[in-house]
């Protein structure tokens, strides 16, 4: 049995990452028909006001929208398989190094906004299952709804309107500029940094920048665990086992701890691999509700100057890092439950 | 017609306690806002691009009063018109996109399921690409250019959540054309020499189509919620075009600085309120259709109670 097992482990690795290809070649082709295809012309669209006719013709040259359309897809399925993004039209800069300079605030972003909304979201998804059709769980779903319902940047507005102002924490960027200078940068995760240098005021100064986008972030997705872990812990608690906890008189409350609370967290473990691309969604509206430094404010700086160059380079980023992610989580999850390999 | 009456009523009558609760809470909450969204020009007070009433001029931010009852912006505008009119223009929005849905969604996923071949395959890594793909970014990309081509406009916006929602309904739509293809009366009707196309029409698209109201209902909180945030990043309606309560917030949020909450509240606890809404009728209705969560409606049985118990039995409790 463990010989079938370790044997079919890498052929379904192996399998999962082949599909991904053809997925991976699709979502390019589509960022591509969306973008460029379509009518309009991109480079008067981002310099328009700034460049003569003659300039525009060049840049225009010099991006290759001059040659045929299929030479142009080519160009850029090619230059992403090496990792290539291209560049932004309005100020010229390579996308990655973009990504790279506003990944660190984005990535740090997210983390902390997922530890709240693990740290939130599953004790109280827990207690509303447990404790089914009672006060606590109306209360509690209530919440999750409602948690899901608000806008993050509603929730942003109203944390800067009545929060901020009393507990004296910053509304915008991810530490002050002093901090910025102090912290030698290492990792360009602006968090790990400061922990690293172990300059206790430099922390302290991040932490406070990040706690309100982190909980504005975090309240978006704490809904879905809260309700994913009541509907496990429901489901659980009908399980023929727990039912035989019970028969053997094991008490209650061991019988809700060992036999549904562990197993109802099991799924959760998968799920929450899969928010990723609703984190990142979230992100892209909590960075402007917050000045936060991220690719997300990027991502709308760029819309907002109608930079075709760098919205596309930006996008095909963030579809691969979903893609890649589904992928890996597909892996984990064969490599801990064996009945996901076949 | 006492039929129909009857399904419409199933998640009523079949729910008990708390689930029916949620559920008539969530259809109040939208039925308040579909009026809202229906009566629009008698309910408002003013336009909703409307700066000035009878030769004065309305106040830039103005607090909250009984002209203004929830203030004015600081375009000059009544926020308390707007957020009614914003009403209207979600309604829209939302019902345009599940149009544009179902007329683009439901002829490919039964042309897609009834064909099959290298047609289905390629339409379904299509359109599965589109599901993978994060479904705000997916809407942002699309109302990015459609914004270019047509303006910001209710159509663009629709348009943009169209992408976002029509692989659900192409994939729901061709998985029972899969299996409604196998029936009888479709060999039937293939035997006395209907062609692919009346059989697609006439046979198909009726069983095929009833899985539409649901789905269209379960994703209406979140379109609603899509549509604030494009909006809000400015990809949405113009605000002289249409009262939209994500645009707005957006001008509100330079205002939170200044202490200025009733042009930011109003409109957020429109998008709040509506979305629970909606989000409450679909967990009704999940808890009513769906076999795994449901639990029906108990009569109380009352068992005639024993006369004394045994010695023995004492014993062992």
């Amino acid at each position: 049995m463990a010989r079938a097992g370790s044997g079919s482990l890498p052929r379904y690795i192996l399998q999962r990452i082949l599909l991904v290809i053809p997925m991976i070649w699709v979502i390019l082709t589509v960022v591509f028909i969306v973008l460029r295809v379509a009518p309009g012309d991109p480079v008067s669209a981002a310099l328009g006001g700034k460049l003569n006719a003659q300039a525009l013709e060049q840049r225009r040259e010099a991006l290759g929208f001059n040659r045929p359309l299929i030479a142009q897809y080519w160009d850029y399925v090619s230059s992403v398989v090496h990792l290539d993004f291209g560049t932004t039209f309005s100020d010229n800069q390579p996308v990655l190094r973009v990504v790279r300079d506003n990944g660190g605030a984005t990535l740090t972003l997210t983390f902390a906004a997922f530890v709240v909304a693990l740290l939130v979201g599953i004790p109280l998804g827990l207690l509303a299952g447990r404790f089914r059709d009672s006060l606590p769980d109306v209360v509690i779903r209530l919440f999750g709804i409602l948690s899901y319902a608000a806008p993050v940047f509603f929730v942003g507005f109203l944390l800067q309107l009545y929060v901020a102002g009393p507990l004296g924490l910053p509304t915008s960027g991810d530490a002050t500029p002093i901090t910025v200078f102090q912290v030698q940068p290492k990792t360009h995760i602006l968090l790990l940094d400061a922990l690293l240098s172990g300059n206790g005021a430099a922390i302290e100064d991040v932490l406070k920048h990040l706690v309100l986008p982190a909980t504005t972030l975090g309240l978006l997705i704490c809904g879905i665990f809260i309700r994913l872990v009541r509907v496990n812990m429901l489901q659980t608690m009908q399980a023929d086992y727990v039912e035989a906890a019970e028969a053997r008189g094991i008490s209650g409350g061991k019988v809700t701890w060992r036999h549904g609370f562990r197993n109802a967290l099991v799924p959760v473990i998968t799920v929450v691999g899969l928010q990723f691309a609703l984190l990142l969604g979230g992100a892209v509206l909590t960075e402007p509700t917050f000045n936060w430094p991220g690719i997300g404010s990027k991502l709308v700086f760029y819309i907002n100057n109608r930079d075709y160059g760098a919205v596309q380079g930006i996008i095909t980023i963030f579809a691969l890092a979903v893609v890649l992610i589904s992928v890996l989580i597909d892996i984990v999850n064969a490599l801990i439950d064996p009945r996901v390999r076949f | 017609m006492r039929g129909v009456a009857a399904r419409l009523l199933k998640p009523f009558t079949e729910t008990a306690g708390l689930a029916r609760w949620m559920l008539v809470a969530g259809v109040l909450l939208t039925a308040v806002f579909v009026v809202c969204a229906v009566f629009a020009p008698w309910l408002a007070p003013y336009g909703f691009a409307q700066t000035s009433s009878h030769g004065v001029a309305f106040p830039k931010l103005g607090h909250p009063s009984s002209q203004h009852w929830f203030g004015t912006d600081r375009l000059f505008f009544d926020v308390f018109s707007r957020v009614i009119w914003g009403a209207r223009t979600a309604l829209e929005v939302v019902l345009l996109s599940i149009f544009f849905c179902v007329a683009i969604g439901v002829p490919l996923g039964i042309a897609s399921g009834y064909y099959g071949g290298w047609f289905d395959r390629i339409l379904v890594l299509v359109m599965d690409a589109m599901y993978t793909f994060p479904s705000f970014l997916l809407a942002i990309v699309f109302s990015f250019l459609l914004t270019d081509v047509y303006g910001g406009s209710l159509v663009a916006v629709s348009l943009s959540l169209t992408a976002v929602y029509i692989p659900q309904y192409f994939r729901v739509v061709r998985n029972t054309t899969l299996s409604a293809k196998q029936a009888t009366y479709v060999e039937a009707a293939r035997a006395i020499g209907a062609s692919d196309g009346v059989i697609m029409r006439r046979y198909l698209f009726q069983n095929v189509i009833q899985s539409v109201p649901v789905l269209g209902t379960l994703n209406a909180a979140d379109a609603i919620l899509t549509l604030a945030g494009l909006g809000f990043l400015g990809l949405g309606i113009q605000s002289t075009d249409a009262a939209e309560w994500g645009h707005d917030l957006n001008r509100a949020l330079a205002d939170a600085g200044g202490g200025v909450w009733w042009t930011g509240l109003y409109p957020g606890l429109a998008i709040v309120l509506l979305v629970t809404g909606l989000t409450l009728v679909g967990e009704g209705l999940n808890e009513t259709l769906n076999p795994t969560l449901r639990r029906r409606r108990l009569l109380p049985v009352v068992l005639p109670g024993r006369a004394a118990s045994t010695p023995a039995e004492e014993e062992q409790s």
